[in-house]
């Protein structure tokens, strides 16, 4: 399974912090989001705003990132630390 | 060293151990981030801070490997409150220490430039009309051109 995580902003636009997926062969980040939006058909101008950062297992990738069975994956609106 | 945390850091006791039994460093550099009562145009009453646990602390560990790499740096501490935070309360710690100051100034630009562009905290400010979510900047963006 895939353990999905939304933060701040995004998580408050798409009403929800976490969900899990089955992994599929030859997974991408670029590819769960299209699982995640084809059941969550509102969610796909949110999850796929300019400035949206993807992160898996807590490392920052970009879209065309590799995903496997077991890693977490987060969707982050743009960070504003500091 | 990096710590993200609710609570306050002391700013001299920080500085006393950056410094602790060091006689090789002759520059010390901190920067400290507060909270601000205005922003975009809003009067801001209080702030909270968000973040993701876990990735926080290792992508602040991995800026400051790399500050390490590009300059010759003795100690670098930042620290980084999350939770609820008043006006002008501390935010952010960033020190560092080498031997002379260029090294120091430099990383600590770089720290913290890379820290609002990379590290996941997400601001919400308090204000008249209720909480929003702060913007990312252009600028802090274009800021990252620089360590090109």
């Amino acid at each position: 399974m895939i353990q999905v995580l939304f933060f701040a902003r995004l998580r408050d636009q798409l009403g929800c912090d976490s969900l899990t997926l089955e992994a599929v062969d030859e997974d991408s980040v670029t590819k769960l989001r299209e699982r995640i939006v084809a059941e969550h058909p509102d969610w796909r101008e949110p999850l796929g705003a300019s400035g949206i950062l993807f992160a898996v297992n807590q490392s920052l990738v970009k879209s065309g990132h590799a995903v496997h069975d077991g890693d977490e994956v987060a969707f982050m609106p743009p960070v504003t630390g500091g | 060293m990096i710590s993200v945390q609710t609570e306050p850091f002391d700013v001299a006791s920080e500085y006393a151990q950056l410094t602790a039994d060091d006689v090789d460093d002759g520059a010390a550099v901190f920067f400290i981030g507060r909270v601000r009562s205005h922003n975009d145009g809003r009067a801001v009453t209080g702030m909270t801070l968000e973040h993701y646990p876990g990735m926080t602390e290792k992508a602040l560990e991995q800026i400051v490997t790399d500050a390490k790499a590009r300059w010759p740096l003795g100690r670098v501490r930042v620290i980084h409150r999350v939770g609820s935070l008043a006006l002008g309360d501390d935010i952010v710690f960033v020190g560092v220490t080498s031997a002379h100051r260029d090294a120091s100034f430099e990383a600590a630009e770089f720290i913290m430039d890379y820290l609002k562009n990379r590290a996941p905290f997400w601001k919400r400010e308090d204000t008249a009309d209720g909480s929003v979510w702060v913007d990312a900047r252009d600028k802090d963006q274009r800021a990252l051109a620089r360590w090109s």
